[in-house]
């Protein structure tokens, strides 16, 4: 068990990958011992997800060294700079590693029956696998180089899985669009990592924060990875390829997207905070991220409200969601080298953000498999043509309406919490911010009745009258993601002491970061 | 198809390239070279025979099931020697100083010895296996969209 | 010869690169020209990673049969290697993605290929 645990950062990774080999030679026998195999291995890495976060919020940062002769050797022989690629997991990476294990275990078991019916399931299978596998690399690695790997990786399954169903012409269309902002973001953030790599030497997170000195192509540098994560992440001048790509891919793939683009998000959080730190001389970037995260929220919002796809208005939802996780985390650290008001309502600030964070990655993928379950049954995602579903899917109407109430921020649910938290911060800063953020709140609840209505009450259609609620294993898969809604609604104060604050004071603090690879030199 | 003495030099040359494939693999610890050079090396010789014979008759050879197995094989060799320094650390060289591949090199310009490197000869062995398996697929599947085929499920 | 060279001419090379393609993906709207600009982007980040190991007077990072002398940087040409590698498994689906959409609706100029608008 104590093996299992110092060997576990590795072991999330490499198991994904394992079982996305498997899946062909095992395939081609027989497909029901694929699909278990995928299913048992992805809850071995929720269980060893969870060990590994206990040990965290007990013991500090877990270090690992690939290929050294022990697991926490970062400099060995007495060198000066860490050799050899580590991966470094903090409170913050574990708090994304929770919400991903969880979310493509619920995805895992959507699909059982939601792709049924295609043909190439193994390759399905193989691409969902790699694409687990990139994420979690994404999340855990401590090295730049390595981030970028698995980036790629990440979008170039998560391409190939948008345009699987090649019948369709738009979902073809919509998967050539991610994959060409994919590559172009990978590209310019590769080029920001050589013009660090050349003056320092070195790839490693922890070094080179201890190294930076911030000179000119230090700032440069820093400009070119923000631009290129936050492509991914769908902020506003360049989110119009995120409604398209989104809207078409089928529904469990775009809950699993939502959280690939969380992870990108958590990519910059990374770069800002622990790498470039306090020498940053923030206020300038923190405002520029608040005026950016503000007009996300509205432009996001205002462009749902007249939609007709049902997958395309919550695309849009969740562009203008992350906004208020940028606006969060943007006002902290616009006030993160004054240390007085970091106490006051900054640390509330990040960590409303953060709360932020896992609240949609809880709601948000609830909504698109339900939007999936109205596609499974009425072979359309057009608003228009739908009506009267409520009369025979009982229970995606009960789970389409806990997903309503938590995103508009509705009182007994978790929306409520974060977005009351993030309010309250970020008034202290400027109160301007919080009307702007409260009246998207408004229009979020009346874009959502409105699609409710026209997809679930009304009178019940001819066309449809035959229509029955989704078979078990999808409902299995989306009742997972509504009791955790339900008891992060009923226990927000636990949740956010034991899950969010330790993750904000991961990120705050960059000098446990590097002391985690230095090792306590100077 | 092309004509006669264009498919007669084409079933010859193959050999050839084969061999300096092979060679580019099995030499990346010591000379410019290694998995992904080699297989892609390999592949441009598949290419030529796709170019020469039509990719019908191609297809008839390369079944896509044989390439199927052989990409996982190779990826899982690759993630099994990987697996198997788990003792101590993942990833770890566990062959150095064992006979299989296990001689320490003398330090400074020697004219190279292929018994040392540990795992690493190994695992270009199984890269390699898996690039030519990946990249003939995608060429052939990319010449049969073209053609108007599909390949079968 | 090789004093007339300014000694930055691989990143002036590398530059051009970059500025010609990003000039191709804002202004060029045939999807294989999209391709190809995105094709010389990678050529011109991957000439800059390597232009950034030279040491004057090197020689090729490899112990067979080397000459006497100092040796180039070899770890950025370790990342060269495997972004030459990743973006050929890019190129590749951007290729075969363009082929369905000719399938699909006949032409590849990406204003009148569209479908998803709004």
């Amino acid at each position: 068990m104590d093996k299992l645990l110092i060997h576990s950062p590795i072991l999330i990774i490499a198991i994904p990958l394992v079982v996305a080999f498997l899946t062909p030679l095992i395939g081609w026998k027989s497909g029901k011992a694929r699909n278990a195999l995928v299913v048992a291995s992805l809850v071995f890495i929720e269980f060893l997800v969870i060990i590994l976060a206990r040990d965290i919020y007990l013991n500090g940062i877990h270090v690992y060294t690939l290929g050294a002769t022990s697991p926490d050797l970062t400099l060995p022989g007495g060198a000066m700079v860490p050799i050899r690629i580590i991966l470094e997991v903090d409170a913050m990476s574990i708090f994304m590693g929770i919400i991903w294990a969880t979310v493509s275990l619920t995805a895992a078991i959507y699909s059982l029956s939601h792709m049924a019916k295609e043909t190439g399931q193994t390759r399905f299978y193989t691409l969902a696998m790699l694409m687990v596998a990139g994420c979690f690399g994404m999340i855990f690695t401590g090295d730049l180089f390595n981030l970028f790997v698995f980036l790629e990786i990440t979008s170039i399954s998560g391409a190939a899985l948008i345009a699987f169903r090649t019948r369709f012409a738009d979902s073809v269309e919509g998967g050539f669009k991610y994959i060409v902002i994919s590559a172009v973001a990978g590209l310019i953030f590769l080029f920001g990592v050589g013009l660090l790599y050349g003056q320092y030497n070195s790839l490693n997170i922890g070094f080179l924060a201890n190294a930076m000195q911030y000179s000119a192509l230090d700032k440069i540098a820093l400009t070119l990875f923000v631009i290129s994560l936050t492509i991914k992440t769908g902020m506003v001048p360049l989110h119009m390829w995120y409604p398209d790509s989104y809207s078409v891919a089928p529904a469990n793939i775009t809950a699993m997207l939502v959280i690939t683009s969380h992870a990108c998000m958590y990519a910059v959080f990374r770069v800002c905070f622990s790498l470039y730190g306090i020498t940053l001389g923030a206020a300038t970037l923190g405002w520029i991220v608040v005026i950016i995260g503000l007009l996300t929220m509205f432009v996001g919002v205002t462009m749902a409200v007249f939609q007709t796809d049902v997958m395309r208005f919550m695309s849009y939802h969740a562009i203008s969601q992350m906004g208020y996780m940028w606006l969060g985390v943007g006002v902290g650290l616009a006030v993160l080298g004054n240390p007085e008001a970091l106490a006051t309502y900054g640390r509330d600030a990040i960590g409303g953000g953060i709360f932020h964070i896992l609240n949609h990655a809880m709601y948000k993928p609830l909504l698109f498999l339900t939007a999936g379950a109205l596609f499974h049954r009425t072979a359309t995602r057009d608003l228009n043509k739908m009506g009267g579903l409520g009369h025979n899917m009982k229970f995606t109407l009960i789970l389409y309406i806990i997903g309503t109430l938590s995103i508009a921020g509705i009182p007994p649910l978790n929306g409520f919490a974060s977005k009351f938290l993030i309010y309250e911060s970020v008034y202290q800063f400027n109160p301007i911010l919080a009307v702007v953020a409260m009246l998207v709140s408004i229009i979020t609840l009346a874009s959502f009745t409105k699609a409710f209505q026209s997809a679930f009450t009304g009178p019940q259609l001819p066309e449809y009258k035959d229509v029955k609620e989704v078979p078990k294993p999808m409902l299995i898969g989306m009742g997972i993601l509504a009791a955790g809604i339900i008891f992060t609604s009923i226990f927000p104060g636990l949740v956010l002491e034991h899950i969010v604050y330790p993750a904000t004071d991961a990120l705050i603090n960059q000098a446990a970061y590097v002391n985690g690879i230095m090792g306590g030199m100077p | 198809m092309l004509s006669k003495i264009v498919r007669t030099v084409a079933n010859q040359l193959i050999l050839f390239i084969l061999i300096f494939g092979l060679y580019v693999i099995a030499h990346g610890h010591l000379t410019p070279g290694g998995g992904f050079q080699g297989g892609a090396v390999i592949v441009s010789g598949v290419v030529m025979l796709l170019v020469a014979f039509s990719s019908k008759e191609l297809k008839k050879s390369l079944r896509e099931r044989t390439l199927s197995i052989m990409e996982s094989s190779g990826a899982l060799i690759f993630i099994g020697l990987a697996f198997a320094g788990i003792g101590i650390v993942f990833f770890y060289n566990f062959l150095v100083g064992t006979p299989i591949f296990g001689r320490i090199p003398v330090t400074g310009p020697n004219p190279g010895d292929i018994w040392t490197g540990g795992v690493i000869p190994l695992m270009n062995l199984a890269v390699g296996l898996k690039v030519v398996a990946g990249l003939s697929a995608v060429v052939l599947a990319m010449a049969l969209f073209s053609s108007g085929e599909e390949i079968e499920e | 010869m090789m004093e007339h060279i300014p000694l930055n001419f691989p990143f002036l090379a590398a530059a051009l690169l970059v500025g010609i393609s990003f000039y191709i993906l804002i202004f060029k709207r045939n999807l294989i020209k999209l391709i190809m600009g995105i094709g010389m982007l990678a050529s011109g980040v991957n000439l800059f990673l390597v232009a950034l190991g030279y040491r004057a007077g090197g020689n090729a990072p490899i112990y067979t049969d080397v000459p006497e002398g100092p040796m180039v940087l070899p770890v950025p040409q370790a990342l060269t290697l495997t972004s030459i590698v990743i973006n050929v498994a890019v190129l590749a689906l951007m290729l075969t993605m363009v082929i369905l959409i000719y399938r699909h609706t006949g032409n590849i100029d990406s204003k009148k290929s569209r479908i998803l608008k709004g």
